[in-house]
């Protein structure tokens, strides 16, 4: 294997090993984002469809051209429209994982794998070698000799996965690399994909719109919406802070935008939640659908955060029930079952919702997310 | 009129289902079926004339004939060379108007198929003007290399690849806009040039509308006549292919010119469905 290393320039210790600065114009659309991963680190770049994902994918990798900006790898430049720097497809050190996988139907999963080392310039019998390590190193050995349509999809994708790598490539571009297995497989394919993912000594972008996807598989996350960059950071940063309404629907917490000064946010013009701690200033408001609760009639008592909702869809969320409510705020709150039967719940249905304001974390606004919470 | 119609038909069906369950399934609007059944008749009773008038009892020693094995050999040498040349410049072309995008590549488009709707006869006069010996390029061919094509078996194969071409052209096309360019998107990643794409993931993805295609032109080829007589003339053993044989025979000997059209008959149908069953019905 090591035999077929495509030659790359080491970076420098802290240079990233792809810095990318993409900027594609389309007809009512604007791609805008800056990206860059370090070897062996793993991002992914998450948003909701039409976000404009897999043009980036398709920027790096060549088969659409950038329209401004510059993608440098391993301290080449690739595509740098100001200089007419332009390396093709087929002579970039990447790797690429389709949605569909796009395996060529007429040549065996050996073949398959083995089409790029031989595109690299190793004969045909050194090509197989390598395509058969990676096939064992995949579990494939036995389907070897089968073609793409005798795969299952689980087995596709892993075929997938081994022609990708099987040129080492610089930067290896993951396209949805789930999106098509069914939930089961899909479970099993993501634990072996993160371990192949953590072996690989390059540069990988994954681009999902499954959050439970770059959750597991990727250090960093980049979150896209509208072509530009919302969010970005770890895991952990992410899930307990996040700043759009796409990344909190994500993460599964009712976010809110306002405006603090001691212990009252006030969002909107006529609304305030009372928080736990002091915070001044341009705040967000985050809980989870947990800390909500419903009430039939107005509270008597302690919580100081109550106020008027009305139901507006009801859905099963786990082994619970989560109920959308309209009111001053829009929010989520999650009922047992045994809740949700005692209050016999339904659409339009009027109740108290109350949230207590330990239960409420409150970090402050950067002015960049100006605008981008109700 | 309709309100009875749809009051018979409110009624009968009971009937119908009751004693006769397939009667609905059966019925066939006469409109349709007695031009359907005149259609079908129109193509196969000639065949049948063929196969009534075929002096059995003659047949071997007819066949055994040399002139007739000759023009045979020819017909079919030529239309397999006919077949290679199309191929050879007929898939590039095809390739070019299915991936490039190119100013005129409409117009290109029109002209590929001007001889499916030009008389053969006018093709071989057209190719008489180009490459006889006094045409635009033959003039130039004749000096420069000594060839001559027109009434030369060169002649036949590049009169029939006239007439055969855009068959393969359409068909190669069409199977090429019919194929996933995502492959080839793929095979780029994976560090083929745009050569290598072609040859190793392209050809065999669309490798069984070439072969229909083939089947097309090669057919063609073989039943050729207008420009094959117009542009390479009527000799035996060098231009005269089995259609040409049959329309000479058809002025003297009426017999053997039915024995050559069901030779020729045969020969086309049996290859044709040989072909069919190996290569256009598998995916």
């Amino acid at each position: 294997m090591t035999a077929l290393t495509v030659v790359r320039d080491e970076p420098a210790a802290g240079t990233p090993m792809l810095d990318a600065h993409l900027v594609v114009d389309r007809a009512g659309f604007r791609l805008d984002l800056t990206l860059r991963i370090s070897a062996g680190e793993v991002v992914a770049l998450l948003g909701p469809n039409g976000a404009g994902k897999t043009t980036a994918l398709r920027t790096l990798a060549g088969l659409t051209p950038l329209h401004r900006g510059h993608i440098t790898l391993t301290g080449q430049d690739l595509d740098r429209p100001d200089t007419r720097r332009w390396t093709p497809t087929e002579r970039r050190p990447i790797g690429v994982v389709f949605q569909d996988y796009l395996l060529f139907p007429h040549l065996t999963a050996l073949d398959n794998v083995a089409f790029g080392p031989r595109r690299h310039g190793l004969d045909r019998h050194r090509a197989r070698e390598v395509a058969s390590g990676w096939l064992t190193r995949m579990g494939l050995t036995e389907h070897a000799r089968r073609k793409p349509r005798q795969l299952s999809g689980g087995q596709a994708q892993r075929v997938a996965l081994a022609r990708a790598l099987a040129v080492n490539p610089a930067l290896l571009l993951l396209d949805e690399p789930l999106a098509a297995l069914d939930a089961r497989t899909r479970l099993d394919t993501r634990a072996e994909l993160q371990r192949h993912l953590a072996a690989h000594p390059g540069a990988t972008l994954l681009v999902t719109h499954d959050p439970l996807d770059a959750l597991v598989l990727a250090d960093r996350l980049v979150i896209v919406e509208h072509g530009q960059v919302v969010q970005e950071g770890d895991a952990a940063t992410i899930t307990a802070q996040p700043r759009t309404d796409y990344v909190a629907r994500l993460v599964g917490l009712n976010l809110h935008r306002g405006r603090a000064a001691g212990h009252t946010v006030r969002i909107g013009s006529d609304f305030s939640l009372t928080i736990a701690d002091r915070h001044d200033g341009e705040v967000f408001v985050a809980y989870p659908p947990s800390a909500v609760a419903l009430y039939p009639r107005r509270p008597d008592g302690s919580p100081r955060n109550v106020w008027p909702a009305t139901i507006t869809g009801i859905q099963r969320h786990g082994d619970n029930l989560r109920i959308q409510l309209a009111g001053p705020i829009d929010v989520a709150a999650d009922v047992t079952p045994a809740a949700a039967a005692h209050l016999h719940l339904v659409a339009g249905q009027p109740l108290w919702a109350t949230v207590k304001a330990t239960e409420t974390r409150v970090y402050p606004a950067a002015p960049g997310d100006r605008n981008r919470v109700e | 009129m309709s309100l009875l119609d749809d009051a018979g038909a409110a009624t009968r069906p009971e009937i119908g289902v009751s004693s006769h369950p397939r009667r609905r399934a059966g019925r066939v609007p006469l409109a349709l079926l007695v031009p359907a059944a005149l259609g079908l008749l129109f193509l196969v009773l000639p065949l049948v004339g063929l196969l009534v008038r075929t002096p059995w009892t003659t047949l071997p020693q007819r066949l055994t004939e040399p002139g007739v094995l000759t023009a045979l050999g020819l017909s079919l040498q030529t239309a397999t060379l006919a077949t290679l040349l199309c191929l050879a410049l007929g898939v590039p072309l095809a390739w070019l108007l299915a991936r490039v995008e190119f100013p005129g590549r409409r117009l290109v488009r029109a002209l590929v198929t001007v001889p499916l709707v030009l008389p053969p006869v006018v093709g071989g006069v057209a190719l008489l003007l180009v490459f006889g010996r006094r045409g635009l390029l033959g003039e130039w061919l004749d000096a420069s290399f000594g060839i001559t094509l027109p009434f030369t078996t060169s002649g036949v194969v590049l009169a029939e690849a006239f007439v055969a071409m855009p068959f393969l052209i359409i068909a190669v096309e069409g199977a090429l806009r019919g194929a996933d360019t995502r492959y080839e998107e793929a095979a780029a990643t994976l560090g083929a040039s745009r050569w290598t794409t072609f040859t190793h993931v392209t050809l065999p993805l669309v490798a069984p509308g070439i072969a229909a295609g083939a089947v097309l032109c090669w057919a063609r080829a073989l039943g050729e006549f207008g420009a094959t007589i117009t542009f390479a003339g009527n000799f035996p053993g060098r231009t005269q292919t089995m259609p040409l044989a049959v329309y000479l025979a058809l002025e003297t000997d009426l017999e053997a010119a039915i024995v050559l059209s069901l030779i020729l008959l045969v020969v086309s149908v049996a290859i044709l469905a040989s072909l069919r069953d190996r290569w256009i019905t598998s995916p």
